[in-house]
């Protein structure tokens, strides 16, 4: 076993070798590292080709059309696209957008910047598991709502939103669904013949793809106007202008060939690691899951220990690379915005850990997490006053801190 | 992050932990911060008859910079006279432990914490002898 083992497979995954092996066909002189624009030689023919096939895999893979697919750099891109280039589009319908407190920052970000635009956006409340209701997306739209956007797998906690139910309730309202699927594309099912949504977006490196490229799906029917925010030759159907980069996105596409064909039984490999951890650590004391079990993408926990400070776990866990809700382990010193938004207590929040499993995930990584994860709660409880009082009975609620 | 070797040493050796009788008139006990920041310590020191401090016991739930921080202040208040202990100041933590700019605010709270501690059995001295 080597270590440090890599369980953070929810912020970015290792490129499959199979995919590195596509890319490389792509750089060089002797290999097809044309610009696909070309149009006057075989060199951009070729690249071309390769692009198209990619976005013909992409498109399988989430049942739309590959027409439908306009390459950008990534997720946040895709999302910034979606959110600003819908409104800027509807803006003469109305101005108002509907998303939720617990959303990436890529899609919280630009509906800051459209708020300063003077657009108006409504932040869902999730329930305490973390889900959007389609009832409470239906209670939220007004005349003027042009845009819905929520993700499809939350990013910290795992949980599913049920996509086709919010599409039905925007369709019939006649307002624009966007849904960012970062997380769940090549994950979970995803048939936009079923699901009701307009604009969807997608990243390559959660896949097992490269970093820096990912794409938007703009429904063709019933047709979905976007205004583009990148501006300069037109490429992508004018949505998207940019020389595209043909080993990216061949890398992209031979990621989500092999989703396709390998996701399910992945899937259910990755399900049974992440209950194995599972019941490692839940018959300890005071252990928390945050977020819906059952709604739940399959290879990830985020799990709090009560009384144990996140970023000091996280320096017993150095052999594990995971992730933190903790304030000390993020920029801003605030602890995990989507968990506050769950009703969880700070406390909670600044004890969680999140551990995302994925394909190169062993039986031996999870045996090896669980007793170092036991071990690591158990030094620091010792060490820890709040323990100390919640086993005297102290109801830490009702003591005065002085806040620092 | 990168912690400094010292910081790791107190973190993976953290001394005198525990706990001291707090209805002894001799100890004083400091508990500073709030679990919603993420940084609680609990410093408690016993005092001789000569106001010298003879143990010091520490519990920290925070990061381990704080831990680091109460670890290290519990060693360096042991023997020293409790004048002597209020003179301790959070940068002499901060410069020893190499703290960075934004783990300031853990050799802070120890200070609060041993400033607190010291009060404490003040006050419980003066009430036992008024």
């Amino acid at each position: 076993m080597q270590l440090p083992i890599y369980l953070d497979y929810a912020a970015t995954t290792p490129v499959d070798p199979r995919v590195a092996k596509a890319m490389a066909e792509c750089l060089t002189l002797e290999t097809n590292f044309g610009n696909p624009a070309s149009r006057s030689h075989q060199f951009g023919w070729k690249a071309e080709e390769a692009v198209e096939t990619a976005r013909r895999n992409v498109a399988d893979l989430i049942h739309c059309d590959p027409r439908e697919i306009v390459w950008t750099s990534g997720a946040t891109e895709a999302d910034n696209l979606a959110l600003k280039g819908a409104a800027h589009f509807h803006q003469r319908k109305g101005k108002h957008i509907i998303t939720s407190k617990i959303e990436h920052k890529a899609v919280l970000d630009s509906c800051r910047q459209l708020e300063r635009e003077g657009y108006e956006v409504t932040y869902l409340d999730p329930g305490s598991n973390g889900l959007i209701s389609p009832e409470a997306v239906e209670q939220a739209l007004r005349p003027d709502t042009i845009l819905v956007s929520l993700m499809h797998v939350n990013n910290e906690i795992g949980v599913i939103n049920d996509i086709q139910a919010i599409g039905e309730v925007t369709r019939k309202h006649k307002v624009l669904f966007h849904v960012d699927a970062a997380q769940s594309a090549g994950k979970l099912e995803i048939d936009l013949g079923k699901m009701q949504v307009d604009l969807l977006s997608l990243t390559a490196h959660k896949i097992y793809g490269p970093k820096g490229v990912g794409a938007l799906y703009v429904r063709r029917k019933p047709r979905v106007r976007i205004e583009p925010q990148i501006h300069g030759g037109g490429h992508e159907r004018g949505m998207r202008s940019g020389t595209l980069p043909t080993h990216q996105i061949v890398g992209m596409g031979e990621a989500y060939r092999i989703a396709r064909e390998e996701m399910h039984e992945e899937s259910r490999r990755t399900l049974a690691l992440r209950n194995k951890l599972l019941h490692g650590l839940e018959d300890m004391e005071e252990v928390y899951v945050n977020g819906d079990l059952t709604h739940r993408a399959p290879g990830n926990l985020n799990i709090s220990f009560n009384f144990v400070e996140g970023e000091s776990l996280m320096m017993a866990l150095r052999e594990l690379a995971l992730s933190s809700g903790s304030a000390c382990t993020s920029a801003s010193l605030e602890p995990s915005y989507v968990l506050r938004a769950l009703g969880r207590n700070d406390e909670l929040a600044h004890s969680s850990l999140r551990i995302s499993i994925g394909r190169f995930t062993t039986e031996q990584d999870i045996d090896y997490a669980i007793g170092r994860i036991r071990n690591a709660v158990a030094k620091l409880r010792e060490l820890s006053p709040l323990w100390d009082m919640y086993k005297d009975g102290v109801d830490l609620d009702q003591v005065q801190w002085a806040a620092h | 992050m990168a912690y400094s070797d010292k910081v790791l040493d107190h973190y993976e050796n953290p001394r005198n932990v525990g706990r001291l009788d707090d209805s002894d008139a001799n100890v004083g006990t400091g508990m500073v911060g709030a679990p919603a920041c993420g940084d609680v310590m609990r410093l408690q020191i016993k005092v001789d008859r000569n106001n010298v401090i003879e143990e010091a016991k520490f519990k920290t739930y925070g990061c381990g910079s704080a831990i680091a921080s109460s670890s290290l202040l519990t060693e360096w208040v042991k023997g020293r006279s409790l004048d002597d202990a209020t003179q301790i100041r959070n940068k002499d933590i901060a410069d020893e432990l190499g703290l960075p700019p934004v783990k300031i605010h853990c050799s802070v709270l120890a200070e609060d914490a041993i400033k607190a501690a010291i009060a404490d059995v003040r006050k419980k001295r003066d009430e036992a002898e008024g």
